[in-house]
């Protein structure tokens, strides 16, 4: 942490001199810039190596996966990983309670972690900006509808609403994930809010009116384009919360059902065998912990690359 | 040719102000009653203090805030929601503050062709003739088209916004305290350019300002603003010679004009510098 810390103060001198105050001549392309920002952003560097590493795990699985993770085999029950001296290279890491290759079901599971995380947070992120916008732009009565729709929201337990409801409709893949899509949209739309009402007012906006530019053009493509860095941090954040929630309501047995290979499932399959075989559970939690961790990582330093540099 | 350029009558705009919960609100008369003529090709110059109602009446001329009461003829045609778009190719404005009037996520390029693109005016080739050749007559330097507005200076941003405001050839400009923002140095330079604009293209000029002086060399006819009322109109040497309004008058000596006749002051003098060492 402290590296990071020294890193970017060291780094911030050289952007100032060579950055905002030239005074327009084109010194160094956009892109230029933006990536060296990116390779000199440490967190954000690493967290993006690691998110790439799972996604491509995730997408590729089927070809790196050694075995199919539904087969069970009753006689190659809780083979230990490699590192134990029990373990053999047949299971790298293992095998469950019911002989299931723990490699094979870790990288599928990826596919399931990643796919609630983004379809979750994208549904949310929909109808949390699509209200926020609306309400700081038109302000007024529309604003006072929406806020209380965003106070109501927000005095709902979300852990407790979602486990309400999964055990009134029943866990699937589908329904955890409208379930979350439908309930962490909070943010999107505070965020949205209150983005739109600092740009309400601005010239740019009263010159796109005066020139005619109907309400939807406004709001699409001269309003949104500049909230969309601060959704974006949003956007991370609850990739990483959409992906711990469906893991606590699978762990409950509410989520995804068995016997897809989810992290959360995986986790609470292995909870009998906590005390003497731990890697059952350690490897699914140490997983979606590096994850979470790298989602953040990407949040906090997209958050940090769009902070704004010189007067803009 | 229509009679007036820009017509006011009676246009007034009240805010109701909230002091909270268990007093009655106040009603604020930002403009009251303000009538005003301009004919084609004039400058008038709206001087008055800070918070007078100068850009509400501005915001009401533009169309972005409904008046309370009277109304607005542009080219002899009162403005409503029905014509506004129509409206856009008459009158445009240019606002005060450069670094807020230009979208920061788009090219200067796509900022200077959106009126363009808006009123359908030409195909995609004609369209970049167009901004290529508004650039060139704003003094925009073509290499900072495909810029970010973040990468331009006040100046240079403030003919940005010249530029967008004069591609679809209005007639009319209203310019809000244009040069407000800017450094002196370059605020010269930007009213420069207006006036050879309007020489040029022979446009009608509504030019917002607090400051007299600013207003001086470029006005032909001055309306002075107090508390959003008109106390006094006039052509530029009936305001600055001969001011009637005693608010006039102290607006004026709160301008400092440097007066040649009374030299320069005793400090620069050589043998003072001289005795004093
Ligand atoms: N939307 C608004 N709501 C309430 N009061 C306003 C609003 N807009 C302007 N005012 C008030 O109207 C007065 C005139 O403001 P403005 O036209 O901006 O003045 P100027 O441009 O001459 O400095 C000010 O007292 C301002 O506080
Ligand atoms: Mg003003």
């Amino acid at each position: 942490m402290s590296q990071t810390l020294s890193n970017s103060t060291s780094s911030s001198p050289v952007s100032a001199l060579s950055g905002p105050e030239a005074s327009g001549l084109p010194v160094v392309p956009e892109w230029r810039r933006a990536l060296n920002k990116f390779l000199g952003h440490r967190g954000l560097f690493i967290g993006s190596v690691i998110l790439g590493v799972i996604v491509l795990a995730a997408i590729f699985a089927p070809w790196l996966a050694p075995h199919d993770p539904y087969v069970q085999n009753i006689s190659q029950r809780m083979i230990p990983p490699i590192w134990h001296e029990k373990g053999t290279w047949e299971h790298i890491l293992g095998t469950d309670k019911l002989g299931r290759d723990y490699l094979s079901r870790l990288l599928y599971g990826a596919r399931i972690s990643l796919t609630i995380g983004l379809t979750a947070a994208l549904i949310s992120g929909v109808i949390g900006t699509t209200l926020g916008v609306l309400a700081g732009y038109f302000g007024g009565r529309t604003d006072a509808v929406i806020s209380y729709i965003i106070t109501t929201r927000l005095a709902l337990p979300v852990l407790l609403v979602a486990l309400a409801m999964a055990a009134l409709v029943g866990g699937s893949l589908e329904m955890v994930i409208i379930l979350l899509g439908l309930l962490l949209w909070d943010r999107f739309a505070v965020v949205a809010r209150s983005t739109t009402q600092q740009l309400r007012d601005a010239e740019f906006i009263a010159s796109a009116k005066v020139l005619g530019a109907s309400t939807s053009y406004i709001l699409i493509r001269e309003l949104l384009p500049n909230i969309l860095s601060a959704l974006i941090v949003v956007i991370t954040l609850e990739m990483a919360h959409a992906i711990l929630l469906e893991a606590t309501l699978s762990f409950l047995g509410l989520g995804v059902q068995p016997p897809l290979p989810s992290w959360g499932l995986m986790v609470s399959e292995g909870k009998a065998y906590m005390f003497f075989q731990p890697w059952v559970i350690a490897i699914p939690g140490i997983t979606l912990m590096i994850l979470v961790l790298a989602i953040n990582l990407v949040g906090d330093g997209l958050r940090d690359m769009n902070a704004p540099e010189g007067r803009n | 040719m229509p009679q007036y350029a820009l017509e006011l009558c009676d246009l007034s705009r009240h805010f109701q102000l909230k002091n909270g919960v268990f007093s009655a609100p106040t009603t604020l008369k930002a403009v009251d009653g303000v009538s005003l003529r301009i004919p084609p090709g004039e400058t008038l110059g709206l001087v008055g203090e800070s918070g007078c109602g100068k850009s509400t009446l501005a915001k009401m001329i533009l169309g972005l805030l409904p008046p309370t009461d009277g109304s607005v003829l542009v080219n002899d045609q009162v403005i409503s929601n029905g014509n506004r778009f129509a409206l856009a190719k008459q009158l445009q404005p240019i606002f005060q503050d450069p670094y807020s009037s230009l979208n920061p996520r788009k090219t200067i390029r796509q900022i200077i062709s959106l009126p363009l693109q808006l009123h359908k005016v030409g195909d995609k080739r004609s369209q970049q003739a167009s901004v290529k050749q508004m650039s060139d007559l704003v003094g925009l330097p073509e290499r900072l088209l495909d810029q970010y507005p973040g990468q331009l200076s006040g100046g240079q941003r403030q003919r940005v916004a010249i530029a967008r405001a004069l591609i679809l050839k209005p007639s009319i400009l209203v310019c809000d305290e244009p040069t407000s923002a800017l450094d002196v140095s370059v605020q010269a330079q930007i009213l420069n350019l207006l006036m050879d604009l309007k020489q040029e293209l022979g446009l009608t000029y509504l030019f917002i300002s607090h400051n007299l002086g600013v207003v001086e060399h470029l006005v032909d006819r001055v309306a002075v603003m107090y508390r959003g009322k008109l106390v006094e109109q006039g052509t530029r040497e009936d305001i600055f010679r001969n001011a009637q309004h005693p608010y006039t008058q102290a607006l004026l000596s709160s301008v400092l004009t440097p007066e040649p006749s009374l030299g320069l002051p005793e400090l620069l003098d050589d043998s003072a510098w001289a005795n004093a060492s």
